[in-house]
This record gives structure tokens, sequence and C-alpha cells, in this order.
């Protein structure tokens, strides 16, 4: 295994939570493993499955779901549709053949810049061990053109 | 007289249905027979590959090819048969998106033929005798390749239209020949269908309560006696494809009582059929409590891959299963 290995995560955050708390982190100059690439959504239920498959499709190596606690959604309920969606997704990204553990959902407040350090510190380990998916180059010609 | 317009029809991984549609469409079809010289059918004329080859490139006006790409042979042919039209058009489910032998790319090709010529129960093949391309070299003749994965018509060949189904509806095929032989062309790439969700048009819409499906649990295809008729399946609890599937077929599953599986592939704008599908069916469930969702998908969605990409899966944006890895 290549121990200079850099895990690719994408981070794609609500407004109103994990988004604040990633913000947060950065004004606070909390220390963070600099594998985390941030995506922001209005509401992490505007996360369309197709855009972790795409995510991984083109290059990433874990995706980071962070929304609101349940309850605490800006839009009442939006929470609650991406944790449905989160279960069936990681049941169908294992059927693909990629690890479920690559695909993490966190419920981060818009305080929790602590929550939100810790869990990329931990998500960049598990990624170390998985190794790197390059799944774009495991894809046959014919089939990187689906982009 | 001017020389009517050429048209061929050809079939690669498929069961036949398409060939079975064309001829669906009953007496419309003297109307086409009428109007274009039908000059390669395999499936029902006696014309053979030589006939294609001898022909000026583009000469054919249009193509129809049915099923999903598996073989040398079929990629050969297409290819073949693409020089030699101006249009192709991919006709029905495989060709248009993989269809069912798209499901094949959830397994390897070693894992296919070990069990089709070993280890599946209905095999007996004491010998182990497998295809073998050097043996069949020594009779004389050639064996066709088969690929690692099956591959939509597009993935092999440029295409210009598409027609959805498995098999396409004859409204369906009527409408898209028609709009074909009348000269004003859609834009390239277009799928000669309605672009409006199935629900559109199906007859139990208005059955769907004003503040949206909520459902508790997802029931199986298996006990067709205790499905309402009269009430929108999917508030049933029966995963219907309806809501992100392309409408034109006049619902005829759901007036069988039969949910929607998503043969007319997504609406335009879509990239991944299996994950709109996968977006709404999880929005409908009526459940907050992780738990709860997670045993309601554990008993109703036991093979997402198999429900939301049942005729999708070479067109998905991941492909195929990615390299297998032996369970522990």
């Amino acid at each position: 295994m290549d121990k200079n290995f850099e895990p690719k995560i994408v981070g794609i955050f609500c407004n109103w939570c994990t988004y604040a708390a990633a913000d947060l982190a950065g004004v606070s100059r909390m220390q963070y493993a600099p594998t985390l690439r941030i995506v922001r959504v209005m509401c992490s239920g505007r996360i369309h499955p197709e855009f972790i498959l795409w995510a991984f499709k083109n290059g990433a190596d874990g995706v980071l779901i962070g929304g609101c606690h349940p309850g605490d959604c800006h839009y009442i309920e939006g929470n609650y549709k991406t944790l449905r969606r989160y279960h069936l997704l990681k049941k169908l990204v294992k059927q693909f053949g990629i690890e479920e553990e690559r695909l993490r959902l966190e419920w981060i407040s818009a305080s929790e810049a602590d929550k939100l350090v810790k869990v990329t510190n931990e998500f960049t380990e598990t990624l170390k061990k998985l190794g790197p998916l390059s799944l774009r180059e495991k894809l046959p010609e014919y089939a990187k053109k689906e982009v | 007289m001017a020389e009517k317009p050429k048209v061929a029809f050809y079939w690669c991984a498929s069961c036949g249905g398409c060939e079975e549609a064309v001829v669906d469409l009953a007496e419309d079809i003297l109307t086409v027979v009428e109007a274009v010289d039908i000059v390669f059918w395999p499936v029902a004329m006696d014309f053979k590959r030589s006939d294609v080859e001898a022909m000026k490139d583009g000469e054919i006006l249009a193509t129809f090819i049915n099923g999903a790409v598996r073989l040398s042979e079929q990629e050969d042919m297409v290819k073949l048969l693409r020089r030699k039209s101006k249009l192709v058009i991919a006709f029905g489910a495989c060709a248009h998106l993989g269809g069912v032998p798209g499901l094949a790319n959830a397994q390897t090709k070693e894992k296919i033929i070990d069990y089709y010529y070993h280890t599946g129960p209905i095999v007996e093949n004491p010998e182990k005798i497998v295809p073998d391309p050097k043996f069949a070299e020594k009779q004389g003749f050639e064996l066709p390749e088969f690929y690692e994965d099956v591959r939509a018509l597009d993935q092999v060949i440029d295409v210009d239209y598409y027609i959805p189904g498995c098999a396409p509806t004859p409204p369906v095929v009527k409408n898209a020949v028609l709009t074909l032989l009348s000269g004003k062309l859609p834009p390239k790439g277009a799928v000669l269908a309605s672009d409006k969700a199935l629900c559109n048009e199906c007859p139990l819409n208005e059955s769907k309560p004003d503040e949206g499906i909520k459902i508790e649990g997802f029931k199986r295809y298996y006990e067709p006696e205790k499905v309402d008729p009269e009430k929108c399946l999917l508030l049933q609890g029966l995963p219907c494809l309806g809501p992100v599937t392309r409408g034109g077929c006049d619902a005829l599953c759901i007036k069988a009582n039969m949910p929607c599986t998503g043969c007319f592939g997504p609406l335009d704008g879509v990239k991944d059929y299996g994950a709109a599908a996968l977006s709404f069916m999880a929005s409908v469930i009526d459940s907050n409590d992780e738990e709860e969702i997670k045993e309601i998908l554990e008993k109703g969605i036991p093979d997402p891959m198999g429900l939301f990409y049942m005729y999708s899966l070479p067109k998905s944006l991941l492909f195929r299963k990615l390299y297998i890895k032996e369970e522990k």
C-alpha cells in the first residue's frame, strides 16, 4: 500500500449547519486533514444520489454528507429524506463493488466545528486503510464518456 | 417513380421481442412497407451480410437496431450498418440503455460462463465442454468473442435517435417511424417518445392524495390479489417507478396491476436513471427513525441495483460492478 496516499474526500454540506461548522473551523484556525473538498448545497435534502455516484466516478475516494441534526432542518425535514436515501444508497454502492465505508453521513450543527474536524480526520484514516478507489481508471474506455 | 427510401433492421443481444414489436404494428406495417424498401432484416427476410457489404456507404436511410452489444460479431455488424446508413436508430430498451441483458454487468464474464456451462442447476456437462474458439477454428468456422461487458448501442457506435421500451409499443413505433419519414427530423440524440413522466398519463394518477405519497413499507410483486386496481400502486406500497420513467406506453403494466419497472428509461436531462429512481423511492418512506428506515429497506428493497437499474445498468454512471471481491 502506498504510504503517501492522500485520499480525496468530497464533502457535500448543507448551508445552514455543516457548512457553517466548516466555516467556524476555518476562522477558529483548527487544524485538520487537508483531504476535504467542500461543496455547499442549501439543504442536505438537495443532494441527489447522482451527485455521489458522479463524485465516485470522477475521482473521489470518499463522500461525506453533512446535514443538520434530526429535527433541526431549516426546511423542516430535508435531512430525513437524506437519511433514507443514504441508507438505500449504501446498499447500492456495495452492489457496485464500492466499499460502503466510503460513503458517510454526519449530522454536524453550526457550532460543532470540533466534530467536523474529528469526523474529517477519522474518515481520512478509514480511507487511507481502504486505499485509493480510482474508479475511473478501472472503467473501460467506452464507459468513461458518461459524465 | 423516385426510389423508395431503404430501411434495415438488425438484432443483437435481445430476446426478439423488439422484432415482435415491429410485426405488432399489424395493418399499419403495410403503410410502412409501402413507403420504404426493406433491404436487410435477418429475422424475417433472406438477406446476407454480403448484401449489406455490397451497398454504398450511406445508402440505407435508416437502420433500426435492437439489443445490447455483447459479442464481437454484434459489434462488427453494427459498425458495418453504421457505415452503410444515414441514420441509426436504437430500437428498444436494450439498444437504448443496455436493457435486461445489461444486468450481466453485475457479474464477471467468467462467473457467467461457469454458471451456464458448469454449476447452474439444470446444467449437465460431465465432459466440461465450453465454447472454444480454437476448436472451432480447426473445424473451419469462427466463434465470436464473448466480451467482458454488455454495452448499449451508443457505447459502440454513433446513434442518431432512440425508440424506448421493452418492447416499444405499437403507437410509439408508429409515431417514431412517421416522424422519421416526415423529413422534419428532431435534434440528433432525441428519444422519440413523450417527455413526460408515466404518472402523467397513468389512469390511477387521480387517486394520489394532494399532500403527496407516504408509505410505511414496500410490498413485493407476488401478492397480486391484494392489489386494489383503483388506487395508485405506489401508494399501496408497490415499488412503481412511474414518477421517474418516460411515459408513452399508455401505462400498460399499471392497467394489469403491475408496477412500472422503468423500461422507457429516464426523462430528458437525467444522467443516471437508477439514482433518480432511488432518490424518489427513498423519500416516500414514511419514517424518520433510522432503525425503522433500515428495516423497511432491508425487507422491501433487498436488491436496489436490480430494481432501479433493471434496464439501464450499462448506461448508468458507474457502468458495471467494479471489481468483484469474493464475499468473506
